[in-house]
């Protein structure tokens, strides 16, 4: 970052005062005013903004809901009703919080999905990755343990089945399920502890996004062409033109995740959790939220406990080994016809997943799920490595601008031309 | 599956029909309160965007009912007339004396059952679901008011255990709960003519009874859904407007690149 810092001129007495005792505008104008930016992003490079909103906008609400919440396991489910009740716009703050929960990871799947067919994980944005993948596990264990605190039926036999998945761990597994539970069932300790852990986690998010943007910061954004930055031509600066877009699209997605909030709040949720938690009774069925389905699809496809634990930890784990598991120089899969179908396909499965991920665990369902993970992990571990081996890409641009300007005359680059330095230009 | 109904409070500019909430209140007093809790206050009553009763009505309702209170100074609970502030009571001193008069299990809770409830629609259907204009978020109601209308005799190779009754809707089809409502067994209120202004039968009593449950479950539907349009549209002008600041920004650089001729489409088609 420190490269950009000399753009930044302090002009008032009390600026240049600042700035030499702590250059912190110089890092905010280096990272959000002068930061180069490729020309030719699209709308699908708008989503690290909105993440950025959503991230502040449930800690907001959730802090406000904190304050009227009561984290015990007789008084939980009634407090929430309260806050729906008797708390100004508490209605609204709840269903923010709720809803928002699921706008951040449609986001982040958007985010994610588009990493994956621009190959933005590639040398040299690997850590940038690996950072998200963390903050990916992270908002995972927050969301998790945030749908524990309303104390509903689906919330602690949610909890029951997925803290119980510990106990697969060989030698340690029930030692970490009774610190888990804080005791020999889900109950009162657990429920403290999640609450507890649901407000912590946020401000690590928060934490690893720094971590994020400034390594994103050091590499340079990926493009649609992913041919990196070469010319001054090829760049424009983050703000104003980055900026304004993103502010625009960050609108467009408020008014997608207000549809929810005003209209079809409880559409996500299921009407199990308006149900108080019992121990004596389990609910027919035992569903996680949608964003974990593909995830929950993969683990229930294993008939052995152990082996879909490790499958749906390893699912994850795909995505932390993509950069090397990935053979191929070029990034964009624009330029690459077979694995672009490969691609598609791979989405596909992965909305089948979510899908099977909800029906219960008989007949053909579980046969689809099967086959389902199975290309699943056919996808990162043979596709993935073999395709690059053999595929014939197409000719890439020799630059951005030339696809900015829709330039015929230059011809494209051989493949082999396409190692770049390890540093944006 | 259950039968879907139309609601005044379904939709994008929907709002419950005080009437309707106001005989559904009654159904629920007169039918329901015998053995199920509703855990809200007398004032609530009163509220817009719920039955709207006046605060006359809501203290001459609440006066009704004896309300143990206490302890006093010398250490006694006493019993009062009830006021507006109180919850409604319920029928059971507590869960298992509600347990021990119903067969072994309490009655459940009716505040919140009109969320609490719901049915699988299935694909396509959940999708269309929430779609704009299109959306159906009234699963809950329409499964109450078809489980009220869905006493039937057992088919005969269906075996119904004893304290149980046939319903088609429930899960299993063996309720605990007998048919509770019966044609003309609530008095509705008159028109002019001396008859009631909307039919005295299980239909219109179920539809009344589903809609003030919906009310107690989503007191804050009105206040929500207007409160949504306003939203709606600050942000459609926010955006339109935004839209073209962002045009006249970029104006500078030709543009931006995905809308120029020979260039990279929107998404990731290539």
């Amino acid at each position: 970052m420190s490269q950009h810092a000399t753009t930044y001129v302090p002009k008032s007495a009390f600026a240049k005062w600042f700035e030499s005792r702590l250059p912190i505008a110089g890092l905010v104008h280096s990272s959000f005013v002068a930061f180069p930016v490729p020309r030719n992003l699209t709308y699908f490079w708008t989503f690290g903004a909105i993440l950025i909103f959503m991230l502040g906008e449930q800690i907001v609400s959730g802090v406000w809901l904190a304050m009227h919440y009561i984290p015990q396991a007789t008084m939980a489910f009634d407090s929430v009703e309260s806050i729906m009740r008797d708390v100004n716009y508490g209605w609204l703050l709840r269903y923010l919080h709720a809803n928002g929960a699921s706008m951040f990871f449609i986001a982040v799947y958007i985010h994610i999905f588009r990493g994956l067919y621009y190959g933005s994980y590639k040398a040299p944005r690997e850590i940038l990755w690996l950072l998200g993948v963390i903050i990916f596990l992270l908002m995972m264990a927050t969301a998790f343990m945030g749908y524990v605190l309303p104390w509903g039926q689906m919330s602690f036999w949610g909890a029951t089945v997925i803290t119980n998945l510990f106990s697969a761990i060989p030698l340690v597994g029930d030692t970490v399920v009774s610190l888990l539970w804080g005791g020999y069932s889900v109950g009162n300790p657990t429920l403290n502890r999640f609450f507890a852990l649901h407000y912590l986690l946020p401000f690590m998010i928060a934490g690893v996004v720094v971590l994020h943007v400034w390594a994103l910061h050091v590499v340079g954004q990926n493009n649609p062409t992913g041919v990196p930055i070469k010319s001054a031509q090829d760049s424009m600066p983050f703000t104003p033109y980055a900026t304004i877009k993103d502010v625009f699209a960050t609108i467009v997605f408020v008014m997608f995740f207000a549809w929810w909030v005003f209209f079809v709040p409880n559409y996500l949720g299921h009407a199990d959790n308006y149900v108080p938690a019992n121990p004596a009774v389990t609910p027919a069925h035992i569903v996680p939220e949608w964003y974990f389905l593909p995830f929950y699809a993969i683990l229930r496809a294993i008939p052995d406990k152990l082996g879909g634990v490790v499958a749906m930890v390893g699912a994850i784990v795909m995505l932390a080994l993509v950069p090397w598991l990935d053979t191929s120089r070029i990034r964009s899969s624009n330029y690459r016809p077979m694995y672009r179908q490969f691609f598609w396909v791979f989405c596909i499965v992965c909305v089948l997943l979510g899908w099977l991920g909800a029906k219960p665990p008989e007949g053909g369902y579980v046969i689809a799920s099967r086959v389902c993970t199975a290309w699943y992990f056919i996808h990162f571990l043979v596709i993935l490595p073999v395709i690059g081996l053999f595929e014939t890409p197409k000719p890439l641009p020799s630059s951005i601008i030339e696809t900015v300007l829709g330039r015929k005359g230059g011809s494209g680059i051989p493949i082999g031309a396409t190692a770049e330095p390890s540093t944006k230009g | 599956m259950p039968s879907r109904e139309t609601w005044s409070f379904a939709g994008v500019f929907g709002t419950f029909d005080t009437a309707q909430l106001q005989r559904g209140f009654k159904v629920y007093r007169e039918v329901c309160s015998a053995c199920h809790q509703m855990r809200i206050p007398f004032r609530t009553l009163t509220q817009n965007g719920g039955p709207q009763f006046s605060n006359a009505q809501v203290t001459a309702l609440a006066a009704e009912y004896k309300i143990q209170d206490g302890p006093n100074d010398s250490g006694d609970m006493f019993e009062r007339p009830g006021r507006a502030a109180d919850y409604i009571p319920w029928t059971f001193a507590n869960e298992n004396q509600a347990a021990a008069a119903n067969g072994g299990k309490a009655p459940p809770q009716l505040t919140i059952m009109a969320k609490a409830r719901g049915y699988e629609r299935g694909f396509p259907w959940f999708i269309v679901d929430v779609i704009p204009f299109l959306q159906y978020q009234e699963h809950g109601v329409d499964y109450i008011h078809s489980l009220l209308n869905g006493y039937e005799t057992a088919p005969s190779d269906f075996k119904v255990p004893q304290g149980g009754y046939y319903n088609k809707y429930f899960p299993g089809h063996v309720i605990a709960m007998p048919k509770p409502l019966s044609d003309g067994q609530v008095d509705y209120p008159k028109g002019a003519d001396g008859k009631p202004v909307v039919p005295e039968t299980v239909d219109q009593y179920s539809r009344d009874i589903a809609a003030f449950l919906m009310w107690s479950a989503e007191p804050a539907l009105d206040q929500r859904k207007r409160m949504g349009f306003m939203v709606m549209i600050f942000l459609g002008v926010f955006a339109y407007l935004m839209y073209y600041v962002k045009k006249k920004v970029w104006a500078p650089l030709g543009g931006e690149a995905e809308g120029l001729p020979g260039t990279a489409p929107l998404g990731p088609t290539g």
